[in-house]
């Protein structure tokens, strides 16, 4: 029971990490009908610039500097994307992203070279005890710190100008640009927030008790994806119970491996890949997806 | 070694065979580019390209004479791709369905040979083996692909556009997990050794026979495989070459096209794609038998680094275009290798592991730029290029010319079937075009 209270918690905070990084797809999608297989490139950069400039200025200075290069990394790619983006299919977009993606991971890989990096943030490698049960305090403060960017976002997806512009050029984007929405705007705007969603997961994600910042984040970031499609790419609710629900499910099974050993050790890893195999056979849009309908 | 083997017509294999999935031209534009009646530049480019193709196949054969070592190894690693590179572009640059498993379809293929047609063995890991003719092997390399992706087809068929993508992705990494720990079949972590391939007694390795010379020049291995390759190359291309320009070829690029005006033409839209899967997979089985022969195959290598580089491989020669993917995957598969192998021509390249830019790590930007180049300036890719070329010295390209420019210029895929469109007065394409993208978007909704 012990050991399932631990694994809850840890679930629970993992998947609230990669719900952050799915949410940041679930916005890109609904703006630009993008899926932006560079996420994990942004993961990366964000931190790495907090990993260059921690030691100097200390953590809180250099988040900042990371969410701001990880914004700037977003919107180039925006722009970049932007130069076909009338004409190419989502298809053709997610291929360049994935260019995008090659480049990027190739080159931070070659600086961060093979040691594990630290990001020096405040919660180091102190733990906490929740009901007996002791959890890292970086592992609480995911929870606590996903709790409150999504709320705010969900807020601002509701009452702000931005917001409600967003949801009505993702509804229709000729009737949204007609009544005067900017949709470079718009877009712009939701790739900086994938940024800065994305470099706060990747605080969280490389905290401890993990090794640290290094090659392997890119991999990590991908399991937000199983997160995003299982809830459904334009549901931003959904991106939010997938991740939670991917995030519950890897912890859980790789607490309890060695039950599961006739299917390989380390099986939690793929965890999230199988449920969303799963899941994409009972429902092909995700849980919360709105159906692709044909008119004929 | 590009070689354009599929001396693709202009009249009916370009108009078909090579606008990129995002290609709006309608139906009707095709079917007129397949009515239209080949005028003499036409003839005499198609007549050309065939030249070209059998120049290009005749250097490759003569290749091992003059060529030993290195490159003819790395000559082998980009046959093997090409042929994966194949299967790719007929799944998503044809049929326009986005995958990331091909990296498992290929791994199927290779353990597949490795375990049939090889004996047990292996020190820390012990790994079986049936021990069967390298013939029996290959051929069940090859169809047990097909099968894994016959029974991967209800999910690829259900899903549409995007979803399928990343569901493929999960292959890629489910099969990586597998690979690691079925290691009485795959030798676990470190791999194990292939079996070598011979036929009728005569051997694809270093033995039956022993010293073989051909204008005295030593064929070992390397050089007998070269030409069993070649072949498999050369089948391979043809094969998906005749497949575009047939009935289920046409189908499975209406599916690309537009999805709801197949099925109203009579496709059936999920078995059409279950169809591009199998084949895809097909081809990609054979592909990882032809790596199997020439490696020592290890679950690291068929992760999802490998699946993305067959991906920039068809981008970059070309969506759906044939002999692009040839093109491509020499160009990516090459690249790295001849960079590793001649660093001392590159003085800026480091050594791996110092921190300075190193080969791989330049081969990545050079192909990873590729992508993004391509496809955001001409998504037609080299292939595309390397046709006009082939158009404007046979003087095909007169009429093109103006074609181009008065219909669409920014639009590439217009300049791939122009020359079969010479017929029809250009400003026809622009009210087809609005109305097509306008339909498209309510479909959308």
């Amino acid at each position: 029971m012990r050991l399932f209270l631990e694994l809850l918690i840890n679930g629970l905070s993992v998947g609230a990490v990669y719900a952050l990084i799915a949410l940041g797809f679930v916005i890109i999608f609904k703006a630009t009908e993008v899926v932006n297989f560079a996420q994990g490139s942004l993961l990366f950069i964000g931190g790495f610039t907090i990993s260059e400039f921690s030691d100097d200025f200390g953590f809180f200075p250099a988040l900042l500097l990371g969410i701001t290069v990880a914004a700037f990394g977003a919107v180039l790619i925006e722009r970049i994307l932007a130069i076909r983006s009338t004409q190419a299919s989502v298809n053709t977009l997610a291929i360049v992203t994935i260019g995008v993606d090659i480049i990027i991971a190739a080159e931070l890989v070659r600086r961060v070279g093979v040691d594990a990096r630290t990001l020096r943030d405040p919660f180091g490698a102190s733990t906490v005890n929740l009901g007996g049960v002791e959890v890292a305090s970086s592992r609480v403060a995911a929870i606590v710190v996903a709790a409150l960017l999504v709320s705010a976002f969900f807020l601002a997806f509701k009452y702000t100008k931005w917001g409600i512009a967003m949801r009505a050029s993702a509804e229709d984007p000729e009737a949204a640009a007609l009544m005067g929405i900017r949709r470079g705007r718009v877009s712009a705007i939701a790739w900086i927030l994938a940024g800065l969603l994305a470099t706060v997961a990747v605080v969280f994600l490389v905290a401890f008790p993990t090794p640290g910042l290094d090659g392997s984040v890119t991999r990590l970031a991908l399991k937000a994806f199983p997160a995003a499609i299982l809830g459904g790419l334009d549901s931003t609710g959904g991106a939010i119970i997938g991740g939670l629900l991917v995030g519950m499910a890897e912890q859980l099974a790789l607490g309890y491996d060695n039950y599961l050993s006739f299917l390989g050790g380390g099986f939690g890893e793929i965890m999230p890949y199988v449920i969303m195999i799963i899941v994409l056979l009972v429902r092909p849009s995700g849980l919360f997806g709105t159906k692709d309908l044909a008119r004929v | 070694m590009s070689s354009p083997i599929t001396g693709t017509s202009p009249s009916a294999a370009d108009a078909a065979s090579n606008p990129p999935p995002d290609s709006e031209a309608g139906l009707d534009n095709r079917a007129r580019a397949v009515a239209a009646a080949p005028s003499d530049p036409q003839r005499r480019s198609r007549r050309l390209q065939w030249i070209l193709a059998g120049v290009v196949v005749l250097l490759l054969a003569l290749f091992p004479i003059y060529q030993g070592g290195s490159l003819l190894y790395i000559g082998l690693t980009c046959m093997a791709a090409a042929v994966g590179a194949i299967g790719l572009t007929l799944l998503t640059g044809v049929t326009g369905q986005l995958s990331l498993a091909h990296a498992f379809f290929l791994a199927i293929g290779t353990y597949s040979y490795a375990y049939l047609s090889g004996e047990p063995g292996g020190q820390a890991v012990q790994y079986g083996g049936l021990g069967l003719h390298p013939v029996l092997g290959a051929i069940g390399g090859v169809l047990l692909a097909g099968v894994a992706g016959l029974l991967f087809s209800p999910i690829a068929s259900r899903l549409r556009g995007i979803y399928l993508g990343v569901a493929s992705l999960s292959l890629v990494l489910i099969g990586q997990h597998i690979l690691f720990n079925w290691d009485t079949v795959t030798g676990g972590f470190n791999g194990r050794p292939a079996s070598e391939f011979s036929l009728f007694g005569f051997g694809f390795s270093n033995d039956r026979p022993e010293n073989l010379f051909v204008l005295d020049v030593p064929f070992g291995k390397n050089e007998r495989l070269w030409y069993l390759f070649l072949v498999i190359l050369v089948l391979a291309c043809l094969f998906a070459r005749n497949l575009l320009r047939s009935r289920p070829g046409r189908a499975l690029q209406m599916v690309r096209d537009r999805e709801v005006a197949a099925s109203v033409m009579g496709v059936g839209v999920a078995r059409y794609k279950a169809y591009a899967f199998v084949l895809s997979s097909l081809y990609a089985g054979l592909a990882g038998v032809m790596l199997a022969l020439i490696l020592r195959p290890t679950p690291e290598s068929f992760g999802l680094v490998l699946s993305i580089s067959y991906l920039a491989m068809i981008v970059i020669g070309g969506l759906g275009s044939v002999v692009g993917a040839v093109v491509g995957a020499t160009f990516v598969t090459a690249l790295p290798a001849i960079f590793q192998q001649y660093s001392d021509l590159f003085p800026f390249l480091a050594q791996p592991g110092t921190g300075g830019l190193d080969a791989s790590t330049l081969a990545k930007f050079l192909y990873g730029g590729a992508v993004v180049v391509v496809l955001l300036v001409e998504p037609g890719g080299l292939g595309a290029v390397g046709r006009r070329f082939i158009a404007t010295i046979s003087g095909a390209a007169r009429m093109t010319k103006r074609t181009v420019k008065s219909a669409n210029p920014q639009d590439s895929p217009t300049t791939d079937s122009a020359p079969s469109q010479r017929d029809s007065p250009p400003q026809r394409e622009a009210p087809d075009r609005a109305s097509n993208q306008s339909d498209r978007d309510e479909e959308h909704r």
